[in-house]
């Protein structure tokens, strides 16, 4: 039985620890270790279009993971206040949109959006008042949108959670206690989901930052590192992709173990 | 602390509780600290309470006293803006408070399991009402306020105290100080005890007694303990199934209870089935004894239930005492002694003896023969047809 666990996580994490491994062989054979170098690392950095790819993924995550946070949390405030059977609804529905496959929701943004801009447009342009209307298209602003609305279900997921475990007599009390809904809201509720809404962000800016497949259907000419990750596979696995794999890996660690750090403490107080 | 209120108590005066306790008197709003006129609330087609009249005078503790789900904690509530009547108006201080929200009433909550805010402590907390309140009073004032109301609570030094790191019962005084910081007209309390062991139950009922009394703030006093109701409170209001079913001081609820159900829920009572003939001048219970007919019989005829205290009934060793039976069970509490005594004919009766009635040396014996004596008039005699007699005899009142 031991055995056989092992062999699976040797299974899940050994090509992993290749990749990292491999990101710092002196060699460019990935199939020899021939020295401990940080070479690729400069050369990675080195490469514009690898760094333009790394700072638009960035801009798009945090972006998006943003507008998700602020959304997110409004649509777990406004839940608070459906009755239980609307609830159960929206429950579903945020439920759904998690497990719903990259594949179709990048097909159905994609179709959406085409469907939508084909019928803007021309609209637009109608009534522009100038010579050169606006031509919407594919671009950062839809990966933003497409990442935005999915992590902002996971951000109503987590929020929700914790909303539901303050319990409705804290803000009562505050009410009691001649505080506006307004003022309630800023310094009882705020302060106590604060973190899950914290924790809500890093997930969905490590979502954003991840994520292949939605962007790759909606992000039009555009480049994110994931998209440029997998172009340059195709000429070949380079060590400087193993570079790259490697810091993406530490940065994601970093903030799933802060987001895992702000969720554990909320767990912690409400256990009290 | 407990000491000197009691000093400050004599000086200050006691409240005077007006003895009025007619629920539907509307005449005297400007004497009356909380009023509820017609009120009801419905929660879609459930009615939670209705048909509730009550006035509780400046500086009455009163207690809403009822099984849970009788609807005392919606009138509580409905005093605190939580609520909304669906019908009627509740009046604070005179003033009718239909659509004012909770902020905006001057009234305070203690709310059973206290809620207070986790990430304030505790000087934050009990300094949270004063820091609303508009327009502002000055960040010194409201620190020495606030830690002049939890030296009142005997917290004085627990200021810089996390919420978490205090014991239940602090943070019970905790949401005291925090409620009565402000100065409200009226302190409400929701079962405010029910999550403190006995021992510390009972200090802390001694403590809210002599807090209202030094503070001179109305309380309104939510439980489902019928001894903590009876020994805080000047103004006890029983509630059954969304209605009011009596109004009175502690002492006229026990001693006069207007239907069996407050005769059963107000204290231990032994009931027994009874019938009351046309002219005749005496009842006759279900084991056929007859008995002088007691003053509260009035006007009721045909067939009745009894009810009768445990207290009210003497261990006789006498074969001539009008009821008798056998020992069945002896429980010994100290100051007195309980039997529980299988009547001839009227089954098992609660006896609660004074250690003096019988010889102090010579308590009866489990399957012993007894004789139980006790004045026709201690009998408590209600239609037997109970249902809608107590909310008739609230009316009535």
């Amino acid at each position: 039985m031991r055995a056989f666990i092992s062999s699976v996580y040797l299974f899940l994490y050994a090509p992993i620890a290749l990749v990292v491994l491999f990101s710092f062989n002196a060699g460019r054979n990935a199939s020899e270790f021939t020295g401990f170098s940080t070479a690729w690392y400069g050369k990675a950095l080195a490469n514009t279009f690898l760094v333009s790819a790394l700072q638009n993924s960035l801009m798009i995550a945090f972006t998006s993971a943003a507008l998700a946070a602020v959304f997110g949390t409004m649509a777990a405030l406004g839940m608070e206040r459906l009755g239980t059977r609307t609830r159960a609804v929206f429950d579903a529905l945020f439920a759904a949109a998690i497990v719903v496959p990259g594949v179709v929701i990048g097909i159905a943004t994609l179709v959406a959006l085409v469907a939508v801009f084909s019928f803007v447009n021309p609209a637009l342009a109608t009534i522009w008042p100038g010579d050169q209307p606006p031509q919407l298209g594919l671009g950062y602003g839809s990966i933003i949108a497409a990442h935005g609305l999915f992590s902002m279900a996971l951000v109503t997921m987590i929020v929700k959670a914790r909303i539901a475990s303050l319990g409705r007599d804290i803000v009562e009390a505050s009410s009691d206690l001649y505080a506006t809904p307004l003022t309630t809201f800023r310094l009882i509720v705020l302060p106590q989901i604060l973190p899950s809404i914290l924790a809500g962000f890093l997930l969905a800016f490590t979502f954003s930052f991840d994520d292949f497949i939605i962007a790759f259907f909606v992000a039009g000419s555009k480049t994110t590192l994931p998209i440029y990750v997998f172009a340059s596979i195709r000429r070949g696995v380079t060590p400087e992709i193993n570079a790259i794999a490697t810091l993406v890996l530490a940065a994601s660690l970093l903030l799933i173990l802060t987001a895992r750090l702000l969720m554990g403490e909320k767990k912690s107080k409400s256990g009290e | 602390m407990l000491r000197e209120s009691d000093k400050t108590r004599d000086a200050v005066g006691t409240p005077h509780l007006q003895k009025q306790p007619q629920g539907t008197d509307v005449t005297s709003a400007s004497t009356n600290d909380i009023e509820f006129r017609s009120v009801a609330k419905r929660y879609g087609g459930v009615t939670a309470v209705s048909d509730i009249n009550l006035a509780v005078p400046k500086g009455a503790f009163v207690a809403l006293l009822g099984p849970s789900g009788c609807g005392k904690t919606t009138c509580l509530r409905m005093i605190g803006g939580f609520e909304q009547p669906s019908e009627g108006t509740v009046y604070i201080g005179g003033q009718p408070m239909n659509g004012v929200p909770a902020y905006r009433r001057p009234v305070n909550m203690v709310f059973q399991q206290y809620a207070l805010f986790p990430h304030l402590d505790v000087e934050q907390n009990v300094a949270y009402g004063l820091k609303q309140m508009r327009p502002r009073i000055a960040a010194a004032e409201i620190a020495r306020r606030a830690r002049e109301a939890l030296e009142m609570v005997r917290l004085g030094g627990f200021g810089k105290r996390r919420i978490h790191e205090m014991s239940g019962g602090q943070q019970q005084r905790v949401a005291l100080a925090r409620a009565i910081v402000n100065k409200p007209k009226v302190l409400l309390l929701d079962e405010p005890l029910a999550a403190l062991d006995k021992k510390l139950r009972t200090a802390m009922q001694i403590e809210l007694q002599s807090l209202q009394r030094e503070l001179g703030i109305t309380f309104v006093l939510v439980t489902h303990d019928q001894e903590e109701a009876l020994s805080m409170s000047d103004l006890v209001c029983v509630m059954s199934t969304g209605r009011i079913v009596q109004i009175g001081p502690p002492q006229e609820i026990y001693d006069r209870p207007a239907s069996l159900f407050v005769a059963d829920f107000v204290g231990k009572t032994n009931r027994v089935p009874a019938t009351i003939e046309a002219g005749a001048n005496s009842i006759r219970l279900a084991n056929g004894v007859g008995l002088p007919k007691p003053a509260s019989a009035n006007g009721t005829l045909g067939a009745a239930m009894v009810a009768l205290r445990p207290e009210a009934i003497t261990l006789v060793r006498d074969g001539a005492a009008t009821l008798q039976g056998t020992v069945t069970h002896r429980i010994f509490l100290g100051s007195s002694v309980e039997y529980s005594v299988e009547v001839d004919g009227l089954g098992d009766f609660l006896v609660t003896a004074d250690r003096r009635s019988l010889n102090e040396r010579d308590l009866a014996e489990p399957g012993e023969r007894i004789g139980l004596a006790f004045d026709p008039n201690a009998l408590h005699v209600f239609p037997a047809s109970t249902a809608g007699s107590a909310a008739i005899t609230a009316r009535q009142r």
